[in-house]
C-alpha cells in the first residue's frame, strides 16, 4: 500500500506575512510500517518572471537576463532516519519568515508577466466625483450623432484597500437612448522593462455588471466591486516592473454606443 | 215545473263518526310497530344480577346500535387521503424533500403563525399558468469571446478556471425552445436534480455554474403571465443551493467535541469552516452578471452567520440598493421579493430603523397573514408611528393594521393598550374621510374585544368628527358599515340600545334613503337574533323610533316589494313584542303602532291578528269565563279590529279578517259584535271584483269568492239568529247577495254556492248541530227543532232547489252537455247525502238527475258505477235499506 504524504498549514487563509512564524503538520499515512531516511522540510521563497505568449521574442534578452530570484530559503530536518509506524503519524513544525538578506518580500501574485510585492503601504481617502456626457468623451470621431446623456457619480476614494471593495455610486441623470448595460471593467497594466526599453500589458482582470437594462433616472445605483485574491496585488513599483490597476465604467447604450471612462486606482494592504 | 219540497236527513254526527273510524287496535308490549322509538340497552346486566336483566328485554330492535357510516370511515378517510396524495401541486412540489424542513426552520424566526412560504408557493404556481410556450437558454454566448480576446495572456488553468464558472459543460450551450409549461417545469425539476447530483460528487463548481444559468432564466420576462411561476421554480434550486452550502459549512463546524447548536455565534466557528465560506462569497462576488449575482449570493446570505453577527443586516442595504441596477421593473420587484423571503426578519429590523418605510409597512400589513400581524400589534403601531408620513400616509396603515386586528386577535394583555394607542392617532386625523375610513375599520376591532363602554366612546368620537360641515354627508357608506359591524356584536338589543350615542350616531343619516337601508338592518338583525319577546322600554322606543322610519319613507312612489319588506320587518319587531300577562298595556301597543304604520297594509293586517290572538288569550287565560272587566276587555279588542278592517284595501283580506274576527268574537261571547262582523262580510260581497290582481296578473275572482263562502257557511251554522232580526237572517241576506251578484256568464260556481247553502240548511235542520262554540247557544239549542224554524229553512231549501234546477235546464244546449252532466250528478251526490230519500218526490228527483247526467252519454261510467256500488252499500246500513231500491231504480248507462 502507498504511502501519503500531506502537509499542512495551520493558517486556514495560508497568508503570513514576514517575521512571523509559519507553522503546520506534516502527515504520514501508511498501512504498514515505513523505513525512511529522515524528513527533511525545506521552505523557498521565489520572484519567477514569466513569458507572456504574446510578446514572445520580444523579451527574451531580457528574460534570459532575468533568473528566478530566491527571496528565501530554510530546511529543517523534522524526523530522524528510522521507521513510522503504521496509520496516521502527525510531525507538527515551525519555520521562522525571515528575508534573505537586504531584499523585500513580495505577496504572492499571478500575472501575466511577473509578480509579488510589499505588505505595508499607507491609504487616504481619495474620492472621485465624475460626470459624463457627450462632451467629456475623447476619441470621439461623430460627436454629433452621438445621443444625449448625463451621467454622474462618485468613487469613495480610488485609493484602496486591497481587502476592501471599491465602492461609489453612479446616477443616470438622463439619457436620450435607452441603456443596456453599466460595467466595471478592472484592468491590471504590467509593465517590464530595463535599460534596453519597456513592454506594457493591460489585461481585464474582472468584469461586473451592476446595471442590467434601463435603469431608473436620478437613482443612484451601486459601484461595488470586490478585488479578485488571485488577480490583484497592491500596486507595484520596482526598477524592473510595475503593477498598476485601473477600474473602467463602461456603459453601453441601446444602439450600441459604448462609453468608457476610465479611473486609475491605488492598491494597498493594510 | 213543480217545486220539490226539501226533507233533510236525520243525521247522527256521533255514530256516523264512530262508523267512518278505524278500529284502534291495542298494542302489546313488545310488539312490532315501525314508529315505535329504538329503545337500545346495554347488555352488561349480567353482573348486575336479576335487577337489571329484567330492563333488558325490552329492546324491539337490535341492540347494536352501530352507524354503518362512521366504521366505514373509521381511522383514515379514504377521500382525504386520496386527496392529500394526489394534489398536483405536491408532484411538483417534491423538488427537495427537505425544503419542508426548511420552511419549519425559516418559521422559527417568525412564528408559526406567519403564512409558510410553501402555501403562497403551491398558491403562485396553481394561479400563473401559460399555454404560451416557453424557453430555456442556458447559455451566454457573447461572454466568452469577448473575454478571450482580451485575455489572451491569462494561463491556460486561470483561463479554464474562468471558463468553467460560465458553460455548464464544455459545449453545452443550448437553447430549448417551444416549451410547455410542463416541459419547462420538468427541465427546472431536472436542473434542480443535476444541482444535487453535482453537490453530491463534490463538483461544487458545476453546482455553482447551475444555480448562475437558472438564476440568469429571471431577467428574461417574455410570457410574462408565468413569471410569477418561473420565480417560484427557480427560487426553489436557489434554496437547495443555500441550504447546501450552509450545511456543507455547517458540518465543517463540526469538531471532534460537538456540532454547533443551533443558534451559534460566529466565535464559535472553527477557521476552515469560514475560510470556505468567504471562499463561496469571493467566488460570487465575481459572477459577471448582475441577477445571477445578486440571486446566488442572496441565496447563500444565510452562511454570514458563520463569519460575523451583523454581517446579514450589514448586507442588506447593500443588496437592496444592488437591486437599483436591474432596468426591468418586473424583474427588479421580484429581485426584491425574494430578498424579502429569504432575510425576513433583517428585513423588518431595517424596516424600523429606516425613516420613509410606510409604503413597506403597508404591503407587509396588506401581504402578511393577519394572525402573524395581530401579534405584534404594538410593534407595528410602534413602527406606523415613528414613520415618515411624506409620500403614505399613516392613516392608511393604521386601516390596513385594523383590517388585520378585525381578522385575528392580539394577545390579550396588548388589546387594550392597541385600541387606546391607535385611537390616539386616528382621532387626530383631520381630513373626515381619512378619520372615517380609519374608524369604519376599528370599530370591529372594538366590538370584538370590548364593551359598550368602548363602543360608545368610539361611536362619540365618531360623531364628534362626521358632524362639523356635515361630514357625513359623504361617509354614509362608512358610518353604514360602522352600524352593520356593531349589530353583529350586539346581538343583545337592550344593550345595544343602552350604548348612548347609539341612537344620536343613527341621527346622522340624514338622507332618507340610506336611513332607511340602515333601519333595515336593524331589524334584521332584531328579527334574526332576539330569542324572546321582549317589553323592555328601550328595545321599544329605539326600534319604534326605527321602525317609524322605515314607515315613513313610504310614499306613493314606493314598490311593492319594498313595501312588503318594510312590513315583514315591522311585523317581525310586533310579534316579538310581549308585557306578559299585561294584556293592557299589549292592546295600547297595538293601539299605539296602528297608529304609526298606518299606511302599511301588511302591518294593519298583522295587528288584526295580534289582536285576535290577544283576545283568545284572555280567553285562555280566564278559562272560558270572562270576568266583566276581561269581557269588556276583550269588547275593546274586538273593536280594534272593527275599525280597522274597513281601512284595509284587499277586498278578500278584508273578507277574510271579518271571518276571522267574527270567529274569534264569537268565541267570545261577544255575539253582537260578531254578529256586526258576520253582516259586514255579507255586505261587502257585493264589492267584490270580477278580477284581481294575485302577483302581477289579473285573475278571476270567483274561485276565491266560492271559498270564502263555504267558510263563511261552515261559521255561519253556529252563529244563533239575532233576536231582533228575522229567523235565519243572515243565510237570508247571502242568498240575496249571491242572487245578484253578477256571476260570470259560462260558470257554475253560482250553482256550486247554491248546493253549499243546500249542505248548511240540511246541517241546520237538525237537531244537534255537528260543532259548537262554548258558552254560545246556537239555532239548536235556540229552536230545538222548532217546527216553525224548520219550515222556514225548509222553504229556504225549495228556494234553492229551484235556482239550481232552472240553471240545470239552462244547459241543455249541445255546448253545455258536459256541465250539466257533471253539475246533475253533483246535485245527485247533496241529495244522497244530505236529502232524505224516502221522500218519494226527493227520490224522483234524484232519479231525474241521475238519468240527467248520463242522457247524453257524457258521463264517466266509472264514477257512475262506484257511485252506484256506493248506494248499494250504504243500503245495507240501519235503516238505510230504503236505498236498495232507489239502486234498482237507477240504470247504467253502457256507451254506445
Amino acid at each position: 500500500m502507498g504511502t501519503v504524504l500531506d502537509i499542512k498549514i495551520k493558517r486556514a487563509n495560508k497568508v503570513y506575512y514576514a517575521g512571523e512564524m509559519l507553522s503546520g503538520v506534516v502527515v504520514i499515512s501508511s498501512k504498514d510500517s515505513v523505513q525512511h531516511q529522515g524528513v527533511l522540510l525545506t521552505m523557498e521563497g521565489l520572484v519567477n518572471l514569466q513569458l507572456s505568449a504574446k510578446s514572445v521574442g520580444m523579451f527574451e534578452a531580457f528574460c534570459n537576463s532575468v533568473k528566478p530570484i530566491q527571496v528565501l530559503t530554510s530546511s529543517i530536518e523534522i524526523v530522524k532516519p528510522g521507521k513510522f509506524p503504521s496509520g496516521k503519524t502527525e510531525i507538527p513544525f515551525e519555520f521562522p519568515l525571515h528575508v534573505k538578506g537586504n531584499k523585500v518580500l513580495y505577496e504572492t501574485y499571478h500575472g501575466v508577466f511577473v509578480n509579488i510585492q510589499p505588505q505595508k503601504g499607507k491609504s487616504t481617502p481619495s474620492p472621485v466625483d465624475f460626470t459624463i456626457t457627450p462632451e467629456t468623451l475623447q476619441n470621439v470621431k461623430e460627436r454629433a450623432s452621438l445621443p444625449k446623456f448625463l451621467i454622474r457619480g462618485h468613487l469613495n476614494s480610488t485609493n484602496c484597500v486591497i481587502t476592501q471593495p471599491l465602492t461609489g455610486e453612479l446616477v443616470v441623470e438622463y439619457s436620450e437612448a435607452a441603456i443596456k448595460n453599466i460595467e466595471l471593467q478592472l484592468v491590471r497594466v504590467e509593465t517590464c522593462g530595463c535599460a534596453e526599453g519597456y513592454a506594457r500589458d493591460a489585461t481585464e482582470i474582472q468584469n461586473i455588471q451592476i446595471a442590467d437594462g434601463d435603469v431608473c433616472r436620478n437613482l443612484s445605483v451601486p459601484i461595488y466591486m470586490i478585488f479578485p485574491r488571485l488577480f490583484t496585488c497592491p500596486t507595484l513599483e520596482t526598477t524592473n516592473f510595475k503593477v498598476e490597476f485601473e477600474v473602467n465604467i463602461v456603459v453601453l447604450l441601446h444602439d450600441d454606443h459604448l462609453i468608457t471612462e476610465n479611473f486609475p486606482l491605488k492598491l494597498c494592504r493594510i | 215545473m213543480a217545486a220539490f219540497p226539501w226533507h233533510s236527513r236525520q243525521r247522527n254526527y256521533k255514530t256516523e263518526l264512530e262508523s267512518c273510524r278505524l278500529e284502534p287496535v291495542p298494542l302489546d308490549f313488545g310488539d312490532y310497530h315501525p314508529l315505535k322509538p329504538i329503545t337500545v340497552t346495554e347488555s352488561k346486566t349480567k353482573k348486575m344480577g336479576r335487577k337489571g336483566s329484567t330492563s333488558s328485554t325490552s329492546s324491539s330492535s337490535s341492540s347494536s346500535m352501530v352507524d354503518p357510516l362512521s366504521s366505514v370511515l373509521d381511522g383514515t378517510d379514504p377521500l382525504s387521503m386520496f386527496a392529500a396524495t394526489a394534489d398536483p401541486m405536491t408532484a411538483t412540489a417534491n423538488m427537495d424533500s427537505s425544503r419542508k424542513k426548511r420552511d419549519r426552520d425559516d418559521n422559527s424566526t417568525v412564528g408559526p403563525d406567519f403564512e409558510p412560504w410553501s402555501c403562497k408557493r403551491g398558491d403562485i404556481l396553481a394561479r400563473y399558468t401559460t399555454t404560451e410556450k416557453l424557453s430555456i437558454n442556458l447559455f451566454m454566448g457573447s461572454e466568452k469571446g469577448k473575454t478571450a480576446t482580451s485575455s489572451s495572456a491569462v494561463s491556460e488553468k486561470v483561463r479554464t478556471r474562468l471558463e468553467e464558472l460560465d458553460d455548464l459543460e464544455e459545449g453545452s450551450q443550448r437553447e430549448l425552445l417551444n416549451l410547455t409549461q410542463q416541459d419547462y417545469m420538468n427541465r427546472i425539476e431536472e436542473l434542480n436534480q443535476s444541482l444535487k447530483d453535482a453537490w453530491a460528487s463534490d463538483q461544487k463548481v458545476k453546482a455553482l455554474k447551475i444555480v448562475i444559468q437558472c438564476s440568469k432564466l429571471l431577467s428574461d420576462t417574455s410570457v410574462i403571465q408565468f413569471y410569477p411561476s418561473k420565480f417560484v421554480l427557480i427560487t426553489d434550486i436557489l434554496d437547495t443551493f443555500g441550504k447546501l452550502v450552509y450545511e456543507r459549512i455547517f458540518s465543517m463546524c463540526v469538531d471532534n467535541r460537538s456540532a454547533l447548536p443551533d443558534h451559534f455565534s460566529p466565535e464559535n466557528v472553527n477557521d476552515t469552516a469560514k475560510e470556505t465560506c468567504l471562499n463561496w462569497f469571493f467566488k460570487i462576488a465575481s459572477i459577471r452578471e448582475l441577477i445571477p449575482r445578486f440571486y446566488v449570493e442572496a441565496a447563500i446570505l444565510n452562511c454570514n452567520k458563520f463569519l460575523s453577527k451583523t454581517g446579514i443586516s450589514e448586507c442588506l442595504p447593500r443588496l437592496t440598493c444592488m437591486i437599483r441596477g436591474i432596468g426591468d421593473p418586473l424583474v427588479s420587484v421580484y429581485a426584491r421579493a425574494y430578498l424579502c423571503r429569504v432575510l425576513l426578519t433583517e428585513m423588518m429590523e431595517r424596516c424600523k430603523k429606516l425613516g420613509n418605510n410606510a409604503l413597506l409597512l403597508n404591503s407587509v400589513m396588506s401581504a402578511f397573514r393577519a394572525e402573524f400581524i395581530a401579534t405584534r400589534s404594538m410593534d407595528f403601531i410602534g413602527m406606523i408611528k415613528e414613520c415618515d408620513e411624506s409620500g403614505f400616509p399613516k392613516h392608511l396603515l393604521f386601516r390596513s393594521l385594523g383590517l388585520n386586528l378585525a381578522l385575528a386577535d392580539p394577545p390579550e394583555s396588548d388589546r387594550l393598550q392597541i385600541l387606546n394607542e391607535a385611537w390616539k392617532v386616528i382621532t387626530k386625523l383631520k381630513n373626515p374621510q381619512d378619520y372615517i375610513n380609519c374608524a369604519e375599520v376599528w370599530i370591529e376591532y372594538t366590538c370584538r374585544h370590548f364593551t359598550k363602554r368602548e363602543v360608545n366612546t368610539v361611536l362619540a368620537d365618531v360623531i364628534k368628527h362626521m358632524t362639523p360641515d356635515r361630514a357625513f354627508e359623504d361617509a354614509y357608506p362608512q358610518l353604514h358599515s360602522i352600524i352593520k359591524t356593531i349589530i353583529a356584536y350586539f346581538h343583545d338589543f337592550s344593550v345595544l340600545f343602552s350604548v348612548e350615542k347609539f341612537l344620536p350616531f343613527l341621527d346622522m343619516f340624514q338622507k332618507e334613503n340610506v336611513r332607511v337601508e340602515v333601519c333595515k338592518c336593524i331589524m334584521e338583525a332584531f328579527i334574526k337574533y332576539q330569542q324572546e319577546p321582549t317589553k323592555d322600554p328601550v328595545i321599544l322606543n329605539a326600534l319604534l323610533h326605527v321602525c317609524k322610519t322605515m314607515h315613513d319613507s313610504v310614499n306613493a312612489l314606493t314598490l311593492e316589494d319594498e313595501k312588503r319588506m318594510l312590513a315583514v320587518l315591522i311585523n317581525g319587531f310586533i310579534k316579538m313584542v310581549s308585557f306578559g300577562r299585561d294584556f293592557e298595556q299589549q292592546l295600547s301597543f297595538y293601539v299605539e303602532t296602528r297608529s304609526m304604520f298606518c299606511n302599511l297594509e301588511p302591518v294593519l293586517v298583522q295587528l288584526i291578528h295580534s289582536v285576535n290572538q290577544l283576545t283568545m288569550e284572555t280567553r285562555r287565560v280566564m278559562k272560558g269565563n270572562h270576568s266583566r272587566k276581561t269581557a269588556a276587555f276583550v269588547r275593546a279588542c274586538v273593536a280594534f279590529c272593527f275599525i280597522t278592517i274597513p281601512s284595509l284595501t284587499g277586498i278578500f283580506t278584508r273578507l277574510n279578517l271579518y271571518l276571522h274576527s267574527g270567529q274569534v268574537a264569537l268565541a267570545n261571547q261577544c255575539l253582537s259584535q260578531a254578529d256586526a262582523f258576520f253582516r259586514a262580510a255579507v255586505s261587502l260581497v257585493p264589492e267584490v271584483p270580477k278580477m284581481i290582481n294575485i302577483d302581477g296578473k289579473m285573475r278571476s275572482s270567483e274561485s276565491f269568492l266560492l271559498e270564502f263562502l263555504c267558510n263563511l257557511f261552515s261559521t255561519l251554522l253556529i252563529v244563533p239568529d239575532h233576536p231582533e232580526q228575522g229567523v235565519l237572517f243572515l243565510v237570508r241576506g247571502l242568498l240575496n247577495v249571491i242572487q245578484d251578484y253578477t256571476w260570470e256568464d259560462n260558470s257554475d260556481d253560482k250553482i256550486r254556492i247554491y248546493t253549499n247553502v243546500l249542505h248548511l240548511l240540511s246541517a241546520m235542520s237538525q237537531e244537534t248541530y255537528l260543532y259548537h262554540v262554548d258558552k254560545v247557544d246556537s239555532n239548536d239549542s235556540l229552536y230545538g227543532g222548532d217546527s216553525k224554524f224548520l219550515a222556514e229553512n225548509n222553504k229556504l231549501c225549495e228556494t234553492v232547489i229551484t235556482q239550481i234546477l232552472e240553471h240545470l235546464k239552462t244547459l241543455g244546449k249541445d255546448e253545455t252537455l258536459k256541465r250539466q252532466s257533471v253539475l246533475a250528478l253533483s246535485f245527485f251526490n247533496s241529495i244522497l247525502a244530505h236529502g232524505d230519500l224516502r221522500n218519494n218526490k226527493l227520490n224522483q228527483l234524484s232519479v231525474n238527475l241521475w238519468n240527467l247526467a248520463q242522457r247524453h252519454g257524457c258521463a264517466d261510467t266509472r264514477t257512475m258505477v262506484k257511485t252506484l256500488e256506493y248506494i248499494k252499500k250504504r243500503s245495507k246500513q240501519p235503516e238505510m235499506s230504503h236505498l236498495t231500491e232507489l239502486a234498482l231504480r237507477l240504470p247504467l248507462q253502457t256507451r254506445t
